[in-house]
């Protein structure tokens, strides 16, 4: 019930405020069915290209994103491992390293701290390590940060940890069109790609174009995209969390207030580019994000400011909204603040703004 | 009594027989002594010089022992004299490698890590002489010997240890990676090369190649975790792998008998079949290496443990004798050094000569002071080679961040790739 509220609700921003090509002559396809059709895409066009992880051939996947795939490619590209992360990421890194292109699942991302040994020392820095002598062109994908009642071990954002490494790209969708589009790129690039994914998303539908589902479609890595334009202040957010920047603009602009909405897609690299041309229009800026506080993605925003002119730009200081630095609590109340929700981001807003 | 004295005749003309065949087994195969040239001076105390396609069956010495497996590898080898030549040229390359490393390392032009393989020549010699053009290679950081015969230079290995940019990795990896044909690495986290080992075998199997990959560990990082799930992985998908434990018995200062509460490493597969190999044996390995590479092609995945010694410390750091003493140490150089062993059987089965064994010597001293002398006075990768090679491609910073902004530009220097 929640999740179709919500997905009315998207679909309401989406439609008012998406900056998105024919947006209103289009069909809906839910975050699921895009990373389900992307994967099927890239496994038709290139041979090299397979999947691995728990549950992802004849269970269809644990949250059913490789849905038909397995019936479909059968089991030399579909492949169910046993439960052991640290083991089949190194394969998966392996496998890359000798020529093919896994695409290495993690039932969620707080299972990929078993194997992350393999993604950072395996896959990021073998190309800097060699000298260019070995690529390794990987993707892992999975959900990544707070679901529903999932408790403190399965709930942590990785966005922070993986994009502190040089050698990964780290991407982190927020609807159908950045799913599709991004799964996409990082299949075809040639290196590691975190891809942090959200359960609360899979199930939900946005109107995607025809060009959405051309097979060739791509969104580049490592470039923004404005979600809904403004000239008042910049939200900038990634993931789950856009949908919350994009509810408090629905409440700013009841107050007049135009706030300018920027879905970061890519986590690194970083679009600051997008985001300083945004500033120098609205010079406001507040960040929002799931995940914890400290040395977070709103940090590094921040950072980034105090080191370009852009900084001079700002008539306010920049606020963060952060999940709480907390582990995730499971009472319902509870969990329901421990991330930030769209008062938190509107009172923000409003406060860098010096309004009441 | 008459069936008795046909019986005791007939066991006699047995026994003559069989003196007879193994006579015949362990000299020649079908060459008859050839007669000396008139005049040849040398020709009381020098054996003559063997033809490079001259062959001898040699027994190996010390018995494999079989894990879950009904026959093993051959007991009796063909060793020809060019293979004998290759081999022992390989075994003091080796040797003078980490001589050479030492040296480098102890004038300071080598910094952090230096492991080397001092008494373990074997292992790589035995086991590389048995890959074909498709089979791959992963292993841990003692792997200067192991990156040389992969097909890294002398001077490659060298370079990458004095950081040099005409080291095999540009100097950007050091001891612990680096890379060659079939070789990926050089990795420096216990254990992680067996499961890269096990993906590099599924992507053989994946395409087709028929390739096996043999994936190096130590005593010490037998007991990883990772491993297991790797042996697990490979039985349920039939991988062509082969797990190979290179057991010098210390894991750094830990002996093998205080790590491990099982020490037979050849049976910690469980369900994998495995070998025990004699590692200072040359032909032991390369027996137990080209049965591996059938049986894995064939029927899966299996465990091979080389049984070899370190005469090093773990580490340029680490002396050595603190957890062992030098007793032990000078007691294994004497009785089972590899190079000592192989050229024994050489000589006693007449492949090599004196002469041979000198000028080989000496080819291989020529080859490795050169490789000292560009690895001492090469230059470095330039500064503005820092930030290259982070990322291969599709990269959307045109410029990196520096110490204070984003300020360096990278480029892909892409290094001949390691894919044949």
């Amino acid at each position: 019930m929640l999740r179709s509220r919500l997905s009315k609700v998207a679909c309401a921003a989406q439609r008012a405020f998406s900056t998105s090509p024919k947006a209103l002559a289009a069909k809906q396809m839910t975050v699921r069915d895009g990373l389900n059709s992307a994967l099927d895409d890239e496994l038709a066009r290139d041979d090299r290209v397979f999947l691995l992880g728990e549950e992802v051939a004849q269970y269809d996947g644990a949250y059913k994103v490789s849905r038909g795939l397995w019936k479909k490619y059968g089991d030399k590209r579909i492949i169910d491992t046993p439960i052991t992360e640290m083991g089949f990421a190194g394969i998966a890194v392996g496998a890359a390293m000798a020529g093919l292109r896994p695409i290495c699942e993690f039932m969620t991302f707080n299972f990929s701290m078993q194997a992350i040994d393999h993604v950072i020392n395996s896959a990021a820095k073998t190309f800097y390590m060699s000298a260019g002598a070995v690529n390794v062109p990987i993707v892992f994908r999975g959900p990544n940060g707070a679901s529903a009642g999932v408790a403190a071990q399965h709930s942590q954002c990785f966005a922070a940890w993986y994009a502190h490494c040089p050698g990964l790209k780290v991407v982190s969708p927020y609807d159908t069109e950045d799913a599709r589009g991004l799964l996409k790129a990082a299949i075809r690039d040639p290196d590691p790609v975190v891809v942090l994914e959200n359960e609360l998303m899979y199930g939900v539908a946005f109107p995607v174009d025809e060009t959405v589902t051309d097979v060739d479609f791509l969104v580049p890595l490592g470039k923004a995209k404005i979600m809904r334009p403004g000239k008042d202040i910049t939200i900038v957010a990634h993931s789950k969390a856009v949908e919350t920047a994009l509810l408090s603009a629905a409440e700013l602009a009841k107050k007049g207030i135009e706030a300018e909405v920027i879905n970061l897609r890519s986590i690194r690299p970083l679009d600051m580019q997008t985001i300083f041309t945004s500033v120098r229009k609205t010079h406001h800026l507040i960040t929002v994000e799931n995940g914890w506080p400290q040395h977070g993605v709103g940090a590094e925003i921040c950072a980034r400011f105090m080191e370009d002119p852009a900084f001079f730009e700002l008539d306010a200081p920049v606020w963060r909204c952060c999940g709480v630095d907390v582990p995730m609590p499971y009472a319902k109340t509870l969990e329901l603040h421990a991330l930030p929700r769209e008062p938190d981001v509107t009172a923000a807003a409003l406060k860098v703004l010096g309004k009441k | 009594m008459y069936r008795n004295v046909l019986t005791v005749l007939s066991a006699q003309l047995q026994q003559h027989v069989n003196r007879a065949l193994k006579r015949f087994v362990s000299c020649t195969a079908a060459q008859l002594p050839r007669p000396l040239a008139p005049g040849h001076e040398e020709a009381s105390v020098v054996r003559q010089e063997p033809y490079v396609e001259e062959v001898r069956l040699v027994r190996i010495f010390l018995e494999f022992k079989l894990y879950k497996l009904e026959l093993g590898p051959d007991t009796l080898v063909a060793l020809t004299a060019q293979e004998a030549a290759l081999y022992m040229k390989q075994l003091l390359a080796i040797r003078r490698l980490e001589a050479a490393s030492a040296q480098l390392y102890k004038e300071r032009l080598v910094r952090g890590f230096c492991h080397l393989s001092t008494g373990q020549e074997a292992c790589a010699v035995g086991l590389c002489s048995a890959l074909r053009k498709e089979d791959n290679l992963v292993a841990g950081y003692r792997i200067h010997g192991l990156a040389y015969l992969m097909g890294a230079t002398a001077k490659g290995v060298l370079s990458e240890l004095t950081g040099k940019a005409s080291g095999c990795a540009q100097g950007k990896g050091g001891s612990m990676h680096m890379y060659a044909p079939n070789f990926y690495g050089g990795n420096g986290i216990v254990g992680a090369q067996v499961s890269l080992g096990a993906g590099i075998a599924l992507a053989n199997k994946y395409r087709g190649t028929g390739g096996v990959c043999f994936a190096l560990y130590g005593d010490g990082a037998a007991n990883q975790g990772q491993i297991f799930e790797c042996f697990n992985m490979a039985k349920l998908w039939k991988l062509p792998i082969v797990f190979v434990c290179e057991n010098n018995n210390y894991g750094m200062g830990t002996s093998a008998w205080r790590s491990s509460s099982n020490t037979d490493y050849y049976t910690r597969g469980d369900f994998l079949p495995g070998i025990w190999v004699d590692g200072q044996d040359v032909l032991a390995v390369r027996s137990a290496t080209r049965f591996a590479v059938q049986y894995a092609q064939q029927r899966g995945p299996l465990v091979m443990e080389l049984c070899t010694y370190r005469y090093a410390g773990h580490s340029m750091s680490d002396p050595g004798t603190s957890y062992r003493t030098r007793e032990e140490v000078n007691q294994v150089r004497q009785r089972q050094d590899p190079i000592n062993r192989f050229r024994k059987v050489c000589l006693d089965m007449s492949l090599l000569t004196e002469k041979q064994l000198r000028i080989i010597d000496q080819s291989v001293r020529e080859e490795m002071e050169q490789a000292i002398q560009t690895a001492r006075h090469d230059e470095e990768l330039p500064l503005s080679h820092l930030a290259n090679d982070v990322y291969s491609g599709n990269c959307a910073e045109l410029k990196l961040r520096g110490v204070h902004g984003h300020n360096l530009e990278h480029a892909h220097s892409k290094a001949t790739s390691i894919h044949n």
